[in-house]
């Protein structure tokens, strides 16, 4: 495989476990625009223990997960406090501190950012993404994903039918961080550098979008959000290459995504992959049995 | 510090929160009105600046350095109203029109955001995404006060943001237009059942608020001397943070949490250098949504419908 498909590869595969870190919060009602901040208290905790204390990669990354899902247990309270627009702010507001704190940590690397040496491969990246698109796709047909479920489609009568709220959100919004600080540890170790200015706003707005653009109904909207915001400004590129008619993509393409965002939402507000869509499906294959 | 540094970091603290306090107004406008936090703003302040950037450089450009950059002004606040418009059609209305609530989904704030990418990379497209330097008539009017200096635009865009924060005030509590625009804040369906035109006042809004992002662009433009396609970004944030901290929905909270944090991150900067500056601005904005959501002067129910 060619080094830059690679590297496209793993990209999209490391999007896809952070979008999973906003998809969970997003599925129990939460907004979470701060995706960088658990992103980079993963990764700078596990590239801190791979650098610093020799820890393997097996047991860092994990680390650097649990690190964040501490972050996020915490917050959470504040979190919960807020709501709509304010929540949004709140978790933007977590992500700037977390990293205007690791700027002014001049072990780590400070403002130039934090370089480790431990790498992971393409097949860990990829071992760990399946099992989280396993382990969230679980997650939601449990006990916990329907309560889940409820409390986004209507957090006051998943109230009276029984589900307890706040401990539904709290567990759905640390469990979110704990993937985002497995992200970020993925990251760190694969592309071997993680800065504060590279994981700011625009990555926290980019992941956000990822989730509303795939949809939130089911475990497989992430996947198709990360899959699109990833990979059709790299076929945009490619595009250029056809011939001189498409130049213009070199420069333009991300007008062209831009674009492609706006028009998504017009057309299918719920997000790329609907709940409706697998019923439709599943409603089709009852009707026309194949052959047996 | 000596004495007369601190106080022109004051004084430079209280001109940084004159641009950020017009920002966060036009933010506020449209959370208040609207319910819809529009990431356009942004884009909008950018846009303005770059195309008053490109029509009144002197380098070969149409206008010259005469006052031409008056005209550029102008195209500028044009060009920034015609975005506007432009988003208004396919965020807000699109979504009334065909769901009946705007903001029942996260989708004004996703389109906005993909209205935010599609500017910023259109400019880069035109003009690269280098800074600029701009050399507008403006920047030879720095004002002393003993030792103190004071820009002219920086003194101009307080003055400004302060005479329309009244103005705006003004409007809201003595118009129809202000009368029609509280009760589509209060709630949009009840509006209309009253005769109020929501689909005719609420372009209104997003006109007004690109006309402050756009005036606050150019004057930030003429005052720092500098223009890029990512000049909206920071600022925007800090604007967001201010009106939060002064209250969603108010016009002079958003000017005081405007200066609030342009003083703020002055000091910061000054006292701790640069590095520093996120953690002041950031753990206000944190403390202030826990301990006092509504923050200084704003309205507790604003903003606290579902996505």
């Amino acid at each position: 495989m060619s080094g830059y498909l690679s590297g496209v590869l793993a990209q999209l595969l490391i999007n896809v476990i952070v979008a999973y870190s906003v998809f969970l919060p997003a599925a129990a009602g939460l907004l979470n625009l701060g995706a960088a901040g658990f992103v980079l208290a993963g990764g700078y905790s596990a590239g801190a223990l791979t650098l610093k204390l020799g820890w393997p990669l097996w047991t860092a990354i994990p680390a650097g997960g649990l690190a964040a899902a501490l972050l996020a247990f915490l917050v959470s309270f504040a979190v919960l406090r807020t709501q709509g627009v304010y929540m949004v702010l709140a978790t933007f507001a977590i992500a700037e501190l977390v990293g205007g704190v690791l700027i002014n940590i001049d072990a780590l690397g400070g403002a130039s950012g934090l370089s480790v040496t431990a790498y992971a491969g393409l097949p860990v990246v990829f071992a760990v993404t399946a099992a989280t698109v396993v382990l969230v796709a679980w997650l939601l047909s449990t006990r916990l994903g329907l309560a889940m479920r409820a409390i986004h489609d209507d957090d006051r009568v998943a109230t009276l039918f029984g589900v307890h709220l706040r401990a539904v959100q709290i567990a759905a919004f640390t469990l979110g961080g704990a993937l985002g600080g497995i992200g970020g540890g993925l990251l760190v170790h694969h592309f071997n550098f993680m800065d504060v200015q590279s994981t700011g706003v625009i990555f926290s707005i980019y992941v956000l979008l990822y989730v509303l653009m795939g949809g939130t109904q089911t475990a497989w909207g992430p996947v198709a959000g990360a899959a699109f915001f990833t990979l059709v400004p790299e076929l945009l590129r490619q595009g250029a290459a056809i011939g001189p008619a498409w130049k213009f993509l070199e420069t333009g393409r991300f007008i062209v995504f831009g674009a492609a965002v706006v028009l998504v939402m017009v057309l299918r507000p719920e997000g790329l992959v609907t709940r409706g869509m697998f019923e439709r499906f599943a409603a089709l294959r009852a009707r026309n049995p194949g052959p047996p | 510090m000596p004495a007369p540094e601190f106080a022109q970091q004051i004084v430079n603290g209280i001109l940084l929160g004159g641009v950020l306090a017009f920002v966060a107004i036009a933010f506020t406008l449209t959370i208040g009105v609207l319910n819809f936090l529009n990431f356009t703003i942004p884009a909008v302040f950018m846009v303005a600046a770059m195309v008053t950037w490109a029509l009144a450089a002197p380098a070969g450009r149409a206008f010259g350095s005469g006052p031409g950059w008056i005209a550029a002004a102008a195209a500028g606040i044009a060009a920034a109203l015609a975005a506007s418009l432009l988003i208004e059609r396919f965020t807000y209305r699109y979504m009334r029109v065909r769901h009946g609530d705007a903001t029942e989904h996260a989708l004004p704030l996703v389109s906005s955001l993909g209205f935010l990418i599609i500017f910023e990379h259109l400019t880069v497209a035109l003009w690269g995404s280098d800074p600029h330097r701009v050399e507008l008539p403006l920047r030879d009017t720095d004002l002393h006060f003993g030792p103190l200096v004071v820009g002219g635009p920086h003194l101009a865009s307080l003055l400004l943001a302060l005479a329309l924060a009244a103005l705006i005030g003004a409007v809201l509590e003595r118009t129809r237009l202000g009368r029609a625009l509280r009760a589509i804040a209060e709630n949009p369906d009840a509006a209309t059942l009253m005769g109020v035109e929501v689909q005719r006042i609420v372009p209104v809004v997003f006109a007004a608020a690109g006309a402050l992002a756009a005036l606050a662009g150019i004057l930030y433009a003429a005052s720092y001397g500098t223009v890029s396609p990512y000049m909206g970004d920071t600022i925007a944030t800090d604007a967001i943070a201010g009106m939060v901290i002064g209250g969603l929905g108010s016009v002079w909270g958003a000017v005081a949490g405007g200066l609030l944090i342009g003083m703020l991150k002055v000091m910061a900067i000054s006292l701790f250098g640069a590095e520093i500056e996120k953690i002041p601005v950031w753990g206000l904005l944190l403390l202030v949504l826990v301990v006092r959501p509504a923050g200084l002067f704003g309205h507790r129910r604003l903003g606290r419908a579902r996505f």
